[in-house]
């Protein structure tokens, strides 16, 4: 008989507790125990922190925390919409809402914190809000929609959030905190002045040291404005009540845990309870130190501590860094350390500019010793200065606010950081763990850092060494994208004159490198048709630019012999055709297999060959598939509304455009595509470098997708486009890209790359931000106009039809080492042809 | 100009040199039954080199791309992009690896 294996029950599902159980998974916990969770919410964890980002385009999907798979294959059981109502500590179980019980050898009470709503007359009038989950935002947007104004209460961070919401929905809104200054928690006097400044500058009215006293009610019972603590009243639609949050302890009192005065389940430094089978982690807590900590860092930490604790091991949560940096209303404020100046003798180093809406300040120590700061308008110093905090600044305290340009430069760089300064403070990881990787999304996967608030990616870039010579290749020193803008504004369409006027020194007049030859010559195939050069890949000089791909227009196999790849568009066939690559296959001995693109590749073809196979194809009305290219390979679809009962548009149709639009087109690497006919995604979409999916009212646009070795799912850029949006937009999408991607660089990783990430690509490709967009689209013009197929065209010239020998001075002669075996009714290579003659590796 | 390759038997005439494109190659099959990859480089220059390449067992060399690396002129496999020296034969990618090179010279059209 084994032991049943010890349960582990956890109450929330918010952020820390999804964090819990990523530190369980971590450490191997869920191998040995059941995990149960009870979520209050309809939905698993998602990012409470960047709600607000759903007005500006995110999804509830977006702002998932909860990674696609995470629960089966962990073996956690996740009951949504089902909350803990009772804890029986005796019996050890936890009684659900639906009635179930569940006994536990450990819980963990994550259950976070609720909205206070200060106890005014109206505060539960139809109008009244909370801002705390997606289904608050969810119901003010829909009350919202035949409104115009609106009010906050509260003008802390959650306010200004709530604020900058409602002025997304639409509506003149107005914030009404009670404090004599916005943010008082995190800013002082001057950075509250600063910011009301800004925030009154975009519109928004600001009230400062007044309180509500009542919300105002119509003859229809909802809210039509209220009266402040100055007597006067004001019109508003509707109110949303941001003043604060409070732990959600209740669970904890009525089971008889020890509770601090003020609210917040009492928990050691191992985030234990008063029972020790139960631990309580995150807002619910009250930590040692007294303080209840409303921040996501320090609740990942204690989510940390607790998993450690349960396996015995040391960590101790003895309190946290309030440090914090938001861009609240499109405004970037920081605060970190000693932000108010309590420490006794403390001195301060101010920088105001009322005109742009700048304040910063230091707050040191008589010695020297950097105590902490408030960055209200430009906090771009906060990755840097917070890791110095306790230690005395390589420069002097004013040179770290003075703006560039303004007195003495400043020397310091995060070179200048301690290996010991912590510079991701939601994952805990210092400089001496940062500088131990080597890229980006190595000290992502190995550290964590960067990947909570983002904060400090600015910092990690400094400090990661920079590629010394970011050249493409030992003939140039260019990057991809600078030979683009090269190779575009000169006008230039020969590789030679290319190299011999941008190469390398010691590279001018050689022979180049199969590196930086098809990385050219697809960017002369990109931009053919706008600089009047051929787009026929194998022309003249770009003819010898070509991987042996490229040169074939076929791919080329292991034992030598190429594969065939017809395009059929959408993946949407006639049986004729199909008849067609059936006869052919069969006439030319070819093993045929369908491919993951929709449509069908033919394995085996001789050099000479391809030529008699194309004749045959092209005469059916098949045209060229680039499966040989860094081109768009194919746009797969589902069946789509036409046939399936579930289709909302058209789906195969939409797929066919895109890729007759988009065939032929040479870009730095392959390009994938795929349209779905509704949100069941059958079609696959979210995994290519731009997907569609259907909805009722149109196409949304998904960039930057991809399977294979490092699969990432595609970004939401845009929703509910029309049909014509939609192609403007995957127009300027990958002319984009082309022209800036690296060389052989997806769009997954390029976006990865792209400085400011998808929004800085939807400023530029919806919003224009750069003024390229007509530019764009007008080379996207060119290529669509002056698309040919390259097989066509090569069965049309003789000359062309020359290099389709096996061996020059045996035209006819078929090459004797490209040999077949059958297997399972087909043939495949006969490798062992290839081992004669040659001592093969 | 025609391009000839010294083999066995003696020179060997391949192609003519308008043939080539430079920095691509061709191949040629020879009296024994096996096969050189033929080039010309930017210059003018002709190189012959065994076809086979060495780590797939595959005769295609003659289907990669040339370049020069330290100013010495190279084929790189079109199949897993190892490099050899025209001149040499030897893999730049691997001191243990080289295939067989032919002395080859052009020759004026008689």
């Amino acid at each position: 008989m084994t032991e049943p294996s010890p349960t582990i029950v956890l109450i929330g599902h918010g952020m820390v507790g999804q964090r819990y159980l990523e530190a369980l998974a971590e450490r191997g916990v869920t191998a040995t125990h059941r995990i149960t969770v009870l979520c209050e919410e309809p939905r698993p964890a998602y990012d409470r922190v960047h709600l607000t980002s759903y007005f500006s385009g995110s999804t509830p999907e977006d702002l998932s925390m909860t990674p696609a798979g995470f629960m089966e294959e962990h073996g956690i059981s996740l009951h949504l919409d089902d909350p803990a109502e009772h804890i029986d500590r005796e019996a050890r179980t936890v009684t659900s809402r639906s009635g179930q019980v569940f006994p536990y050898d450990v819980l963990v009470l994550a259950t976070g914190s609720y909205p206070f709503v200060p106890p005014v007359p109206g505060k539960d009038a139809p109008g009244c809000f909370v801002y705390r989950t997606i289904e608050d935002l969810l119901a003010i947007e829909e009350y919202a929609k035949d409104k115009t104004t609106g009010a906050v209460v509260g003008g802390g961070l959650l306010g200004l959030e709530a604020a900058g919401a409602l002025q997304g929905l639409g509506l003149a809104s107005r914030i009404v905190e009670f404090a004599p200054r916005l943010m008082p928690v995190q800013v002082d006097e001057g950075g509250g002045a600063a910011l009301l400044r800004t925030i009154e500058s975009m519109g928004l009215t600001v009230h400062t040291g007044v309180g509500t006293q009542e919300v105002v009610t119509g003859e229809d019972g909802r809210v039509s404005g209220m009266r402040l603590s100055d007597g006067s009243v004001v019109a508003t639609d509707l109110v949303v009540f941001s003043a604060g949050v409070r732990p959600r302890d209740q669970l904890a009192r009525d089971a008889g845990l020890d509770v601090g005065e003020r609210g917040g389940i009492a928990v050691d430094a191992h985030c234990r309870t008063s029972d020790p089978h139960v631990y309580a982690i995150g807002e619910c807590a009250l930590a040692v130190d007294g303080r209840v900590y409303g921040l996501v860092a320090p609740g990942y930490e204690m989510a940390e501590t607790a998993a450690e604790d349960l396996l015995g091991r040391e960590k101790e949560f003895t309190g946290a860094d309030l440090s914090t940096k938001l861009k609240l209303l499109g405004v970037d404020v920081a605060s970190f350390g000693d932000a108010h100046g309590n420490t006794p003798g403390s001195l301060d180093v101010v920088w105001s500019d009322s005109r742009s809406g700048i304040y910063k300040k230091l707050v040191v120590s008589p010695d020297g010793v950097l105590l902490g700061g408030v960055l209200v308008g430009d906090a771009d110093a906060y990755g840097l200065l917070r890791p110095l905090t306790g230690s005395v600044p390589p420069v002097a305290p004013e040179q770290l606010v003075l703006p560039a340009g303004v007195g003495a430069p400043v020397a310091l760089g995060p070179s200048a950081l301690p290996d010991t300064a912590v510079i991701c403070s939601c994952h805990n990881v210092t400089k001496k763990a940062i500088t131990a990787c080597s890229t980006l999304p190595e000290v992502k996967k190995c550290t964590k850092a960067g990947t909570g608030c983002g904060s400090c990616i600015k910092v990690i870039g400094q400090l990661l060494p920079a590629a010394a010579d970011k050249g493409l290749c030992g003939c140039f020193p260019y990057t991809r994208a600078e030979l683009y803008e090269i190779v575009r504004t000169r006008r230039l369409t020969s590789y030679e004159r290319i190299l011999d006027g941008h190469g390398r020194p010691e590279a001018r007049g050689g022979d180049g490198c199969e590196v930086c030859k098809p990385a050219v010559g697809s960017i002369i195939a990109s931009l053919a048709a706008t600089l009047g050069a051929s787009g026929y890949v194998l022309d003249g000089e770009q003819a010898a630019l070509q991987d042996t791909n490229d040169h074939f227009l076929a791919n080329m196999q292991r034992n030598g012999s190429y594969s065939v790849v017809p395009r059929i568009p959408g993946g949407e066939i006639t049986p004729d055709k199909l008849i067609v690559i059936g006869e052919v296959a069969r006439d030319f001995g070819l093993y045929t297999k369908i491919t993951g693109g929709q449509r069908i590749d033919l394995f085996g073809a001789s050099v000479d060959q391809l030529p008699r196979i194309w004749a045959r194809l092209v005469d059916a009305g098949f045209e060229s598939g680039h499966a040989y290219g860094k081109a768009l390979r194919t746009v797969k679809s589902c069946v789509g509304q036409t046939w399936c009962r579930y289709g909302v548009q058209d789906s195969v149709r939409m797929a066919i455009d895109l890729e007759l639009r988009y065939r032929g087109l040479r870009a730095p690497h392959k390009l994938k595509s795929a349209v779905s006919g509704c949100a069941r995604e059958c079609a696959e979409a979210q995994s290519k470098d731009f997907g569609v999916i259907a909805t009722a009212s149109g196409w949304n646009l998904y960039v930057g997708g991809n399977g294979g070795a490092t699969p990432r799912h595609a970004d939401l850029l845009a929703q509910d486009l029309s049909d014509a949006e939609l192609i403007r937009l995957i127009d300027r999408f990958l002319m984009f890209y082309i022209r800036t991607a690296d060389r052989l660089e997806r769009t997954s990783t390029w976006l990865e790359r792209l400085e400011g990430g998808l929004d800085h690509l939807r400023d530029v490709v919806v919003h224009d931000s750069l003024g390229l967009c007509a530019e764009l689209e007008s080379l996207m013009a060119d290529h669509v106009a002056h698309y040919r197929d390259e097989w066509a065209e090569t069965l049309q010239d003789p000359e062309r039809l020359r290099r389709f020998v096996s061996f020059v001075n045996a035209p006819g002669a078929p090459d004797p080492t490209v040999k077949f075996v059958p297997e399972r009714d087909q043939v495949k290579p006969d490798l062992a042809v290839l081992t004669i003659g040659g001592s093969v590796r | 100009m025609t391009v000839e390759l010294q083999v066995a038997q003696g020179w060997l005439t391949v192609c003519e040199l308008s043939a080539l494109v430079p920095g691509r190659g061709v191949a040629a099959l020879l009296p024994d039954g096996s096969q050189a990859a033929v080039f010309v480089d930017r210059a003018g220059r002709a190189y012959a080199i065994g076809n086979q390449d060495p780590f797939t067992g595959a005769h295609v060399l003659s289907r990669g791309l040339v370049g020069a690396a330290a100013g010495r002129p190279f084929v790189a496999s079109p199949l897993l992009k190892q490099r050899f020296d025209l001149e040499t034969g030897r893999c730049l990618d691997d001191e243990e690896v080289a295939v067989r090179t032919y002395p080859v010279r052009t020759a004026a059209t008689s």
